[in-house]
């Protein structure tokens, strides 16, 4: 059995209810270490090309890392991959929380469903039983009340993930919920569980991770916790989390506001870290073995009624308090709570109602369409189209699939101002001024994302450094020149690309890193100690850009007339200067889009239509691959 | 020395259980631990850490005498005395008696302090008996 890893891959067919295990392969391991590298392998290869996302021949697969679960800070990530609904693509989510460690001590590193179970249905896992069960008891409820029933059900040990009625529904930003506030939010990875009839996964496991030197591995756990305690981030960065966050963001003018009309909004203090804890905490909640949580439990109370969730985070807070322009925490917080019981991203959910808000400011949805005059700033229009829209009723079935889809429906011009990469909706930074965070959200192999790459410090500040650093040495809120758009933008993103999922991989929160600035060198001595094998920071990094060009290929194989055009920001990106803020009057062109890509594309070994070339993938390591998409005609 | 919660610091993050896993069996088996973390989830929205007090209540259930009082003020059980008739598992007030899988035989916390070191929040504290009432 290999070491740090539970060593086994379970199997489930919902359609016969078929349950087997085969244990994981050493080449899986050797050149694809976890997670999401588990993850993107088992889609290329299992996924019959031109597969519906909502078919049954699409899989869904949960991995966690080979350092998932272990005794180091924030050992508690899990990884989904599915064919995505909202991009036809590539699509990957993670979540914290304690689902992916509980996987694995039940015995299980990956866990694959294929086929579509015949009525509503959970999985039930307690170490080698596993069993699909009946879930019409909890089909129908929200996410929250599901996740509390089922544990007074089967017991509190037992680790719960669930789907809310989106899911069910099938809306294409539909999310996993976990640990009653920890998601997997993006790509719609709820959607393709709620296809398969899949209401909920629980598991509790009772086994023990082998470890190649388990007394080294306890002391080096130890001297990692206690380096964490030494980090300025550690009680900087802990009390307000993600959410203190948004103070920088509206002073460096990248705060998307009223549907990324504007990057800057007046009222963010009302909605920024320091509200979360004033207002709205009643105590911090931590993923598994995390010293620094930036989950931020509490309740709000808003003329709607009064709920309890965790967040918002700052993600919550930019497309609620910012695209939304929701005027207090409360009611973010409130927005938060419903997206959470829904079972909808609170990122993708935010920006397709502020995508709707606009559009009837514009004239292109009527009241008539709508059911309800929409406007920004208001929690009735926010409550109104959430809920619409996790039935798919009336207007809330056109924006279930989101605003590429839907405004390629609505048409007038609505697609201008519909803020998406390839299906995906953009995250809480407005770029126009940061051409660097720009392009990476138009490379992210999942769609308009931030986790593949984040790297606005270059772009606001010309250096990368931690999050808490850059955030605690401010930005003025004063007036910003044009940031230079430059070959070096593609370097700073493909290097962002290969470090962040890495951690994903690894199965371990990246935010020990990027936040608080815990060193590279201590992964690789806790991975030796753990695993057995010796691999430097640079070994892994090649892994993790491996997995880069196998997503690249996959979402290559899968999209119909994939190309450049894909990798586009939306017009308003490169046609309208930002209105107002720090970043007042900038706009990338288009012939700077276009530079940004050729630049990216020859780095990345790609050819002018952002296709991996066999070389690339061949020098990566990935010659089948190159074989697969040479057989799908993508070289001819 | 006795273990102290402070209930409102805990996040809930579970490294206590797996330390004392560590610590206890050198094994990466959270299951195994010998302390229960509570999350009160949706409301009212917190944590409670369950901790062996060395109250003895244990003690004096056991039909067999089976758990004794060293002279550190730790109650052990005596595996080979141990019936395992789990009476002390239903006594115990904090449910902190554990029963794994693969036995019945009863463990129970030694007071090693793993779990309060492990913390990083101070949520579980190791103090001399006589300031239990200070912390």
């Amino acid at each position: 059995m290999p070491y740090g890893y539970a060593g086994k891959i379970l199997r489930i067919d919902l359609s016969t209810g078929a349950v087997t295990t085969e244990p994981l392969s050493e080449e899986l391991i050797e050149r694809f270490i976890g997670g999401r590298g588990f993850v993107a392998k088992t889609m290329f290869d299992e996924i019959p090309a031109g597969t519906d996302p909502f078919s049954k021949d699409n899989r869904f697969v949960i991995a966690s890392g080979p350092l998932s679960g272990h005794y180091l800070p924030a050992s508690g990530k899990t990884h989904f991959g599915t064919k995505s609904p909202a991009t036809g693509g590539y699509a990957d989510s993670n979540m914290g929380g304690h689902f992916g460690p509980a996987l694995k001590y039940a015995g299980y590193d990956m866990m694959v469903l294929t086929g579509c179970a015949e009525s509503p249905s959970y999985l039930f896992i307690d170490d080698d039983r596993v069993e699909i069960r009946s879930a019409d008891a909890y089909w129908g409820e929200g996410s929250l009340v599901v996740e509390k029933q089922m544990k007074e059900d089967l017991g509190e040990d037992f680790q719960v993930l669930t789907i809310g009625p989106a899911g069910e529904k099938k809306v294409r930003f539909a999310c996993i919920s976990h640990d009653f506030g920890r998601q997997a939010g993006r790509t719609g990875v709820g959607a393709v569980l709620g296809s398969k009839n899949i209401k909920a996964i629980a598991v509790r496991g009772a086994g023990s991770l082998p470890v190649f030197d388990v007394d080294a591995a306890f002391a080096a756990g130890k001297a990692a916790f206690q380096q964490i305690y030494t980090k300025p981030g550690f009680t900087g960065w802990t009390p307000e989390g993600t959410a203190g966050i948004t103070d920088w963001t509206n002073q460096v003018g990248v705060f998307p506001t009223r549907n990324f009309q504007t990057s800057y909004s007046d009222h963010y203090k009302a909605v920024n870290g320091r509200a979360v804890l004033k207002e709205i905490k009643i105590t911090d909640k931590g993923c598994y073995c995390c010293p620094t949580p930036c989950g931020k439990y509490g309740k709000a109370v808003t003329a709607l009624g009064s709920a309890y969730m965790e967040g918002p985070e700052y993600e919550t807070i930019a497309l609620f308090g910012g695209s939304c322009l929701l005027p207090t925490i409360h009611e973010v917080a409130y927005a938060n709570y419903l997206c959470d019981e829904l079972g909808l991203d609170t990122i993708s959910g935010g920006a397709v109602v502020s995508w709707a808000i606009e559009c009837m400011e514009k004239g292109i949805l009527t009241e008539e369409q709508t059911g309800r005059p929409l406007a920004f700033g208001d929690l009735e229009t926010v409550d109104y189209l959430l809920r619409k829209i996790a039935a798919r009723d009336g207007i809330g079935d056109l924006l279930a699939e989101g605003v590429k889809i839907a405004s390629e429906k609505i048409g007038g011009g609505s697609d201008r101002f519909a803020i998406h990469v390839k299906g995906l909706e953009w995250t809480g930074y407005e770029s126009r001024n940061a051409p660097s965070m720009m392009l990476a959200y138009m490379t992210a192999d999942v769609g308009a994302h931030h986790n593949r790459a984040w790297v606005l410090g270059h772009d606001v500040v010309g250096s990368a450094t931690n999050v808490h650093d850059l955030i605690t040495a401010g930005g003025k809120g004063e007036k910003l020149p044009k940031a230079p758009v430059t070959a070096d933008c593609a370097d700073f993103v493909i290097e962002s690309q290969n470090t962040r999922p890495l951690f994903d991989a690894l199965g371990v929160c990246r935010l020990q890193f990027m936040e608080l600035g815990f060193e590279p060198e201590n992964y690789e001595k806790l991975f030796y100690v753990i695993t057995g094998k010796m691999l430097s920071w640079q070994e892994m990094l090649k892994v993790s850009e491996r997995i880069w060009q196998l997503t690249r290929a996959f979402s290559a194989r899968e999209i119909a007339q994939f190309g450049r055009h894909l990798d586009f920001p939306p017009p308003r990106f490169y046609t309208e200067p930002v209105p107002s803020g720090p970043n007042a009057g900038h706009h990338v062109t288009r012939e700077e889009v276009d530079a940004l890509l050729d630049w990216y594309y020859r780095k990345r070994g790609w050819t002018q239509q952002g296709i991996p070339a066999r070389e690339t993938l061949e020098a990566a390591g990935l010659p089948e691959i190159a074989d697969a998409l040479e057989a799908a005609g993508l070289y001819s | 020395m006795e273990l102290r919660a402070i209930h409102e610091r805990c996040s809930g993050c579970g490294v206590c259980k797996l330390a004392c896993a560590l610590e206890n069996y050198r094994e990466v088996n959270p299951s195994k631990a010998l302390l229960r973390i509570e999350g009160r989830f949706p409301a009212p929205g917190d944590y409670r850490v369950h901790l062996c007090t060395q109250c003895g209540e244990c003690a004096e259930v056991c039909p067999v005498e089976a758990i004794t009082l060293d002279e550190d003020g730790v109650y052990r059980i005596d595996e080979e005395t141990c019936t395992e008739c789990g009476a002390c598992v239903d006594t115990c007030p904090h449910g902190v008696i554990m029963v794994g899988k693969a036995s019945d035989m009863p463990t129970k916390c030694i007071l090693c302090g793993e779990c309060a070191r492990a913390c990083p929040r101070g949520a579980i504290q190791l103090v001399e008996t006589e300031q239990r009432e200070a912390v």
